[in-house]
């Protein structure tokens, strides 16, 4: 018997829910939706509101009613539902509505195989934003980060009054694996602060980092403007005032700015290597394992596994200047987040390795860097 | 009229529009029902009827296109509290989009009010028509009339479970009906016919907005007036960690094995191959070694194959695709199906695999067993499970049979014929 130790053998969904609900998330609404389903049904227990709505538009809709009232709400979908809620998501970003949308990766076009995992939404977030901005959008790479960016996506949605994405895949919410429990640290309850002035309230006016102070719609004490529309500081409808396309540049700036704090990434560097692997999500478990074995052939090989992906952190790019070679691997047909970093005609030192159906093998990336380093 | 909800001065409409009289006589019914200014919660999305919002001096918010009922329920959902009222504005073009919410939010009984703009067509577009346009109503893209009867929300509200909804004519005083809606603990919902002066008079010249309703078969009356208690949404306090101590698997057995063991397990659905695949996941577990398992099936859960890939290792797993896998487990025809592929290209594994099933061409040591029939199908998958750790002996037999017994599933089976590996 180990004591030290508390194995329980678990999904990766189960974490991600205990971990949102301990962070101070309130309401689930959700639709179900494969390969979201297990998100759902923890949420259905450990939620202290969860709600079963009929659509995904609803879902979003309902999620922004609550969130607008000063509540912290959650969903899941897969890229069908997903693709229902964009002009939500949309609404949420204009009106700051903080939120946290996990979109679970499955095999597309369209409805595609919904019991096969994919990497295949990325560039879909990457300017999903009418406009060309981006949400903050975070990922996995094992169950420790399930754990704490779960908590941290609460966090940043809250404190910059925006919704989140966390983009995470098939495999990594269905697959059981064996883990101690006792690694997880405790997860601090993020304590919001609401306005709590005598002066009017100006429910757009930017304060400390871009970030207008919240107050629920339905206070006792100020009245509060929300709107979609583009608008002033008082969050009336204007057409292209200064003063409203100010504030509606102001949303981009607030996330690229603000994201650099909440840049999560995991560095794995030897000296003397020129070639550098990046990968995210449910990739970077096979680079790992590519990593391990072309080091034991001595091979030197850094590996950088990014876990905030857009907007994209600057310190990628301060990190990648010092290789030669840089080889992002993920699983869709075309090198997303490739794309992503270095455009879609890339210089010949980048290289892409992708896999469509099926999840990258250690063994395919092995295959590709042997030619590098 | 004394306002108290909206700001003084003119209201952001064309002249003669029913708009503006659909928000005085709002005004008028707040007043009726002696609301104060922040008690009230103003929903509205796009179209004419939504660029009321900066007038209101109460809390507003404005979304998108037919989604504001929607948007109401969510907000009225969360802040229960049956003081604040909550109003969703919306016009015939954006009742036509969200249809969905307006049904969904008389179902659930949420606790607003809805005020549907209803003009006959969309008027910020161009005048095109709405499904709320009547047989024979002209409209910019429809100049010889509609060929179909629009919607008669009013019905549909009713069906779907509403708790007060009235349908009357935007060109009198109605404050008296809207107040009633408002008092109305539930869903309730106004219609108020409008003609559009920019779009439905020109293109309808000399008739007469009563006449019109009439004509379209659209009653003016209360539809349903009800007694209700209201959507309250259920706050659970009392919920616990999904972390429990049940679920921890205390490290009682060991295993000799000193590199991982992939084993795909493959066969049909309805015969146990996931849950048998998570028992003897839990037993390695118990048995001190690190194990990942991960399922394939189609989407007909029910129906076809189901495979499980299984890796165990005294090392940490990082990969958990599927690899070449060391153990081949096939106990039905779809589960042969599935693997053909795998078993063809496999040099190095093992294959336990039943007696009935004719096997493609492989270089694997191949070991058949009769499993289909020494036990009831539906833990055949156990079965072989059984069978090969008793082969193998990757970890303690005892340590499945321990997490066996603590399974629901121990119930229903029969141990004495799981553990017979006897050839007869």
């Amino acid at each position: 018997m180990n004591n030290e130790k508390s194995i329980i053998f678990t999904d990766n969904s189960k974490i991600v829910i205990e971990a949102l609900t301990q962070a101070g998330a309130d309401v689930f609404i959700g639709y179900p939706i494969t390969p979201a389903n297990l998100l759902y049904h923890y949420a259905s227990k450990r939620f202290s509101v969860f709600m079963a709505a009929p659509d995904e538009i609803t879902t979003l809709q309902w999620m922004a009613g609550f969130s607008a009232v000063g509540k912290i709400s959650v969903t899941a979908t897969s890229f069908p539902g997903f693709a229902l809620m964009i002009e939500s998501i949309n609404m949420a970003y204009m009106m700051e509505l903080p939120m946290v949308i996990i979109l679970v990766q499955r095999l597309g076009p369209a409805t595609g195989t919904a019991t096969t995992g994919a990497q295949g939404d990325l560039l879909l977030l990457n300017g999903m934003i009418s406009g060309g901005m981006s949400v903050a959008t975070f990922n996995f790479s094992d169950e420790l980060d399930c754990w704490n960016i779960s908590a941290k996506a609460i966090e940043f949605a809250v404190k910059h009054r925006t919704p989140v994405v966390i983009l995470t895949s098939k495999e990594e919410m269905m697959t059981k694996k064996s883990m101690d429990i006792n690694l997880l640290p405790a997860i601090l309850k993020y304590e919001r602060e609401f306005y709590n002035s005598d002066e009017n309230y100006i429910s757009y006016k930017p304060e400390k980092n871009l970030v207008p102070a919240f107050l629920p719609l339905g206070n006792e004490k100020h009245q509060v403007r929300i709107t979609a529309s583009t608008h002033n500081m008082k969050g009336i409808i204007q057409n292209s005032t200064v003063e409203a396309m100010n504030n509606s540049k102001r949303l981009h700036f607030k996330n690229f700015r603000n994201i650099e704090d909440y840049t999560f990434y995991e560095l794995d560097e030897v000296p003397g290597a020129n070639t550098i692997i990046v990968s995210y999500g449910i990739t970077s478990h096979s680079a790992k394992e590519a990593v391990i074995n072309l080091r034991n052939d001595g091979k030197k090989i850094s590996h950088l596994i990014a876990k905030t992906l857009l907007p994209v952190p600057q310190k990628y790019y301060e990190i990648l200047s010092n290789y030669k070679t840089i080889v992002v691997a993920e699983e869709n047909l075309t090198g997303q987040y490739q794309q992503i970093l270095f455009g879609s005609k890339p210089d010949t030192n980048i290289i892409s390795i992708t896999e469509f159906g099926k999840m990258i093998s250690p063994a395919a990336i092995i295959k590709q860097v042997s030619n590098y380093v | 009229m004394f306002r108290k909800f909206l700001e003084e001065g003119e209201l952001p409409y064309c002249k003669g529009c029913g708009h503006s009289l659909v928000a005085n006589n709002i005004d008028l019914a707040l007043q009726k029902n002696n609301y104060s200014l922040l008690d009230l919660i103003v929903v509205t999305d796009i179209g004419c009827h939504g660029i009321i919002d900066k007038s209101f001096k109460t809390h507003t918010i404005h979304g998108l296109h037919g989604r504001s009922v929607a948007l109401a329920s969510g907000i009225s959902a969360g802040i229960n509290n049956p003081k604040k009222k909550v109003i969703a504005l919306v016009g015939d073009g954006g009742a036509t989009i969200g249809m969905q919410h307006i049904i969904d939010a008389a179902h659930n009984n949420f606790d607003i009010t809805v005020i549907v703009h209803n003009n006959m067509l969309y008027g910020m577009t161009g005048g095109q028509p709405s499904e709320f346009t009547p047989y024979g109503f002209k409209t910019t893209t429809t100049p010889e009339g509609m060929k179909r009867a629009g919607y008669d929300i009013c019905s549909m509200a009713t069906t779907a479970g509403a708790k007060f909804v009235s349908r009357v004519i935007g060109t009198t005083d109605f404050s008296d009906v809207l107040a009633k809606a408002f008092a109305t603990k539930g869903f309730s919902l106004v219609e108020v016919m409008e003609i559009c002066p920019s779009y439905g008079v020109k293109a309808n010249p000399g008739m007469k907005l009563k006449n019109i309703v009439e004509e379209a078969g659209l009653e003016i009356k209360n539809f349903v007036d009800k007694e209700s208690d209201s959507y309250q949404a259920e706050i659970r306090t009392d919920l616990k960690s999904l972390f429990n101590d049940y679920d921890k698997i205390p490290v009682k057995y060991k295993s000799d094995i000193n590199s991982p063991v992939n084993i795909l397990i493959s066969g049909s659905a309805g015969e146990g191959v996931q849950s048998a695949a998570e028992i003897f996941a839990k037993a390695a577990v118990s048995s001190g070694l690190n194990v990942s398992k991960k399922g394939n099936y189609p989407v007909t859960v029910g129906v076809g194959f189901s495979s499980s890939d299984i890796i165990i290792s005294p090392n940490e797993i990082l990969f958990t695709g599927t690899k070449d896998p060391d153990v081949i487990i096939i106990t039905s025809k779809d589960g042969l199906d599935y693997s053909s592929s795998t078993v063809k290209s496999s040099s190095n594994a093992i294959i336990f695999c039943d007696s009935s099933l004719t096997l493609p061409e492989t270089n694997a040591k191949v070991i058949k067993f009769d499993f289909r029939n020494k036990v009831p199908v539906k833990n055949v998958s156990l079965y072989a499970l059984l069978y090969y750790l008793n082969y193998s002996k990757i970890f303690p037999l005892d340590a499945l049979l321990e997490n066996l017994k603590s399974d629901k599933l121990i119930a229903k089976l029969d141990l004495n014929k799981l553990l017979d590996f006897s050839l007869n």
